[in-house]
């Protein structure tokens, strides 16, 4: 084998107390790391991480003079920036150093001490391998554009922003419907103190759109994202309004004389009507209507102008189109929230053929004021009131099979609970049957307020599914099990409410594709860490607010808000980033210009440029390929494709690979 | 379109209309229905007990049957229809029961779940469509208001049968409207008709077949039809409450395209 003399290196085996010690014969491996041509120091310690190991790991270094560091202990996730960190210290180049995996590797998955330890010592001679290719790389920086995006003006959107802009950074909110204000908006009241959400809600809502730092756009969404953490180069498409926002006062009277009323009002779900031009619900911000271009008679036939004619302010805009505004931010927040999923394959439920079949969220609109009903508790299909409600949990949640989500929506059986007392407190003779498969109630007074709708106000639960709901000379099958009572249940009701599943909102996707940020098979997007970085997504500079990253409620919802816009102000509080250097590198001598790196690059990071190459003295004008080492992630997918072998990953070669294949195969 | 036909013991016997209506409604339509030679017994609902594989062997060999003529399998009877699926399901994805069937069976090749099985409405809806069924009807039910009744072979377990959505099927009311006659939806119609209890136990057929035929009429429905015997006997002769008329699907059909004897 090809040894470089010049190298002088050191290994060092870690006992991870009895982590690796009891499943790896540390001594075994010192010694056959010891013989490893180029190794000229092998010691071993209890604790390699802790300052006395490090302590060791620098004195090494110096003593011995040591060109590059082995270390065997646990995942390179785990303890590889620590022991870069030492070698800097001690003068050494930090990507001089790597780690043999020999705990999650090794002593983690087997049992046989034999097995193990024959690994353990192919795993470093492996990284003795590399090490002696390995070049000293120096970390490069690049700048940090101090704003940051929100995406979604919910309460996780509001919330963050507000945090971020009272620490002194711009923020754009980027919000697809004409208003702020989120799914939070639509609900009545809040658990488990009761106050009204509106309440709540509206003075965020005003102060966000009051806020000197923050820029609101609405009816606008993001169309194109580039760049990377520091400086993302973002356009948003502000959708037209055919509404001046500069003109109008809010007047209103054009919703009023609107002669097309008779489109389904998204913002009470549905259950009523809107006109064309509109705001969503009264305490919008901004306060100022769009019109709704597919509904719109004026747009549909030429014909109309009633809404024009009646403003006095002039504000309405038949001609105005599309904007496009493009920003650069060095952050960017996902805050795009939830929806409830739909019941097409819940028929059981005859949600689709009753209109007394409803779901918690239509609820939430006929309690309120200023819903369909004015808050009037009636059934939809006939105006009565009740005198009897059932209500149906985990509807889609905890689902075995593939007609629903098999998580848990986290937020139902406290909203349950609270649709039930507040039932039971207003109109004293409905009676209400709650049907449940667990009551789940986690959380700060929660389980207190449960037994206040159970023994307070004479909630029924009963233990177990609902197969059934039938329509039947005017009222409601209701068609169950009590398991706690092994008995069949069949009884009559005057309403149903369905506890239904909540999934992210469906336009998360393309979001998560245009961010490159990952996303599970539910459509959350994932964390970093599930424990430790729980509002950073693994794509740098992309940060999770509210429902987008897994179920939740308004205070967790507004907590992890705050966390979001922490680690987003930690990040614009930065001038400049440093860079990972383990980028890929192109040489324009082996460079055919073939693009095929161009095409498999994730991050766009790859682009070709008409360059003068002096191949051996021949001077000539070459299309060849450039990695701008900002956006490479180092992944190496280009490595793989370049046919020409030009392409090469720096800190993982392509020699330094093939040097760690040989070692382990030797 | 030649298919190879199971009736089953039933419409041998009891169900004699369900098989005859069929044969000369196929005919009318342009099918033939070729009776497979030596077919048993499917041995109704019992083969779905994974544990034997004894009485699985009938249905396997009807299904091979057809396998070796090339020919799709078609069934009437939802018990029928239930179990060949079923066990055609088994010996497509469960390798204990393919193995231990054919090591029985000695088949001159083994057989695997190749063939594709179909209910009599599946050929209708699938390889003929409603619409040219609609062209074919000389005798339109018109005025007529018909509730299907499912029951609950014929659509569960969903992801086997994959008949029709079995919380929301259409399968039979597009086939009533296609007939010429006004399809009463209901929310009883995919639920059990007490099956074989009524054997042992007459009180709870009653019952369900009582909200089954009072949920009908609320809706509106004069008559019910059904693809299934053992429905057709308990929808006519357990509960108490009132009665609609039941028939099967292919008196309807037959009756229909003109072809039913007066």
């Amino acid at each position: 084998m090809e040894v470089n003399q010049v190298q002088r290196i050191g290994v060092f085996v870690c006992h991870c107390g009895t982590n690796i010690a009891a499943t790896v014969d540390i001594k075994r491996v010192l010694e056959a790391a010891a013989k490893e041509p180029g190794v000229v120091h092998a010691e071993d310690y209890q604790y390699m991480c802790s300052e006395a190991g490090q302590q060791k790991v620098r004195e090494a270094i110096k003593e011995k003079q040591l060109t590059g560091v082995v270390v065997c202990s646990c995942s390179p996730r785990m303890h590889e920036n620590t022991f870069r960190g030492a070698a800097q210290k001690a003068g050494l180049n930090p990507y001089m150093v790597e780690i043999a995996n020999i705990r999650e590797h090794v002593s983690w998955i087997h049992k046989n001490i034999e097995e193990g330890t024959e690994k353990a010592i192919i795993l470093t001679r492996a990284a003795i391998a590399k090490v002696m290719l390995n070049a000293p790389l120096q970390a490069g920086q690049s700048k940090v554009v101090k704003r940051a995006l929100v995406i979604g003006g919910g309460i996780a959107g509001i919330q963050t922003a507000l945090d971020i802009a009272d620490a002194g950074y711009e923020v754009d909110i980027v919000e697809k419907t004409p208003s702020i204000g989120g799914r939070m908006s639509q609900l009545d009241k809040t658990f488990p103190t009761l106050d009204c959400s509106a309440c709540i809600l509206t003075p965020k809502m005003v102060d966000a759109a009051a806020h000197e730092k923050i820029t609101i756009y609405t009816y606008s969404e993001v169309e194109k994202v580039s760049g990377f953490v520091g400086d993302f180069q973002v356009d948003i498409r502000k959708k037209a309004r055919s509404v001046d926002m500069s003109k109008c006062t809010g007047c209103g009277v054009c919703q009023e004389k609107c002669p097309s009323k008779k489109i389904p009002n998204e913002f009470n779900r549905e259950l009523d009507n809107r006109a064309a031009i509109y705001t969503p619900f009264a305490q919008a911000i901004p306060n100022v209507p769009v019109i709704d271009r597919e509904n719109c008679i004026k747009f549909k036939t030429g014909k109309c102008g009633v809404c024009s004619k009646v403003c006095l302010a002039g504000a309405v805009d038949y001609e105005q189109q599309d904007e496009i505004v493009s920003q650069n931010y060095g952050a960017i927040v996902v805050a795009t929230g939830f929806d409830t999923i739909k019941l097409d394959k819940y028929e059981e439920y005859s949600y689709q053929s009753c209109p007394d079949v409803i779901t918690s969220l239509e609820l939430e609109r006929i309690m309120n004021a200023a819903g369909p009903t004015k808050g009037h508790l009636e059934r939809l299909s006939d105006g009565k009131a009740p005198k009897s409600m059932v209500f149906i949990q985990c509807v889609g949640s905890r689902c075995a099979d593939e007609r629903g989500k098999s998580y848990c929506s986290k937020i139902c059986c406290m909203y349950t609970a609270k649709h039930a007392m507040l039932i039971r407190d207003k109109y004293p003779d409905v009676d209400v049957t709650v049907f449940y498969i667990d009551v789940r109630t986690p959380g700060k007074n929660f389980d207190e307020f449960y037994r206040r709708a159970v023994e307070e106000y004479g909630v029924h639960y009963i233990k177990g599914q609902v197969g059934k709901v039938a329509e039947h000379n005017g009222r409601l099958l209701v068609q169950g099990a009590d398991l706690i009572d092994n008995r069949r249940i069949l009884m009559e009701t005057d309403m149903v409410v369905l506890a239904t599943a909540i999934e992210p909102n469906p336009d998360v996707r393309k979001i998560a594709t245009m961010l490159t940020a990952s996303i599970d098979t539910n459509n959350f997007l994932t964390e970093s860490h599930a424990k430790l970085r729980p509002v950073e997504s693994p794509t740098a500079g992309i940060f999770l607010s509210g429902v987008c990253q897994g179920p939740k409620d308004i205070p967790e919802t507004v907590a992890q808000a705050g966390a979001a816009a922490i680690k987003v102000v930690g990040l614009l509080a930065k001038d400049y980033l440093v860079t990972n250097p383990c980028v890929a590198k192109s040489d324009e001598l082996y460079c055919n210009g073939c693009s095929a790196c161009e095409k498999v690059c994730p991050y766009g990071a790859i682009s070709y440029e008409d360059r003068e190459v002096n191949d051996h003295g021949i001077r000539e004008v070459r299309r060849v390929a450039s990695v701008n080492s900002a956006l490479c992630q180092g992944c190496g997918a280009c490595t793989v494709a370049c046919p020409s072998g030009a392409m090469d990953l720096q800190g993982f070669s392509n020699r330094q690979i093939l040097a760690e294949v040989d070692a382990i195969c030797r | 379109m030649v298919y190879s036909y199971y009736p089953g013991c039933t419409l041998k016997n009891k169900a004699q209309d369900l098989d005859k209506y069929a044969r000369m409604s196929a005919e009318a339509l342009g099918f033939t229905l070729e009776e497979i030679q030596e077919w048993q017994c499917c041995g109704a609902v019992y083969p779905m007990a994974t544990d034997e594989i004894a009485t699985k062997l009938s249905a396997v060999r009807a299904l091979n049957d057809a396998k070796e003529k090339g020919q799709d399998l078609v069934t009437l009877c939802s018990a029928c229809h239930h179990v060949i699926k079923r066990v055609n399901d088994d010996m497509q994805n469960v390798e204990d029961i393919r193995t231990r069937a054919n090591n029985y069976m000695e088949l001159k090749e083994p057989y695997s779940g190749e063939t594709k099985v179909l209910h009599f409405l599946e050929v209708i809806r699938d390889r003929i469509g409603f619409d040219a069924l609609k062209e074919k009807v000389v005798k339109p039910l018109t005025g007529r208001k018909i509730g299907a009744y499912y029951g609950c072979m014929l659509l569960r377990p969903g992801n086997i049968m994959a008949f029709d959505d079995p919380e929301n099927p259409t399968i039979m009311e597009d086939f009533i409207s296609a007939l010429g006659a006004e399809a009463v939806v209901y929310p009883y119609r995919n639920e059990c008709c007490g099956g074989y209890i009524s054997l042992k136990d007459k009180e709870l057929p009653g019952k369900l077949v009582d909200q089954v035929m009072a949920s009908a009429a609320y809706k509106g429905a004069e008559e019910l039809i059904t693809a299934c015997p053992l429905c057709l006997y308990n929808l006519k002769h357990s509960g108490s409450g009132k009665k609609l008329t039941v028939s099967y699907i292919t008196e309807l059909l037959a009756e229909a395209l003109g072809v039913k004897e007066e």
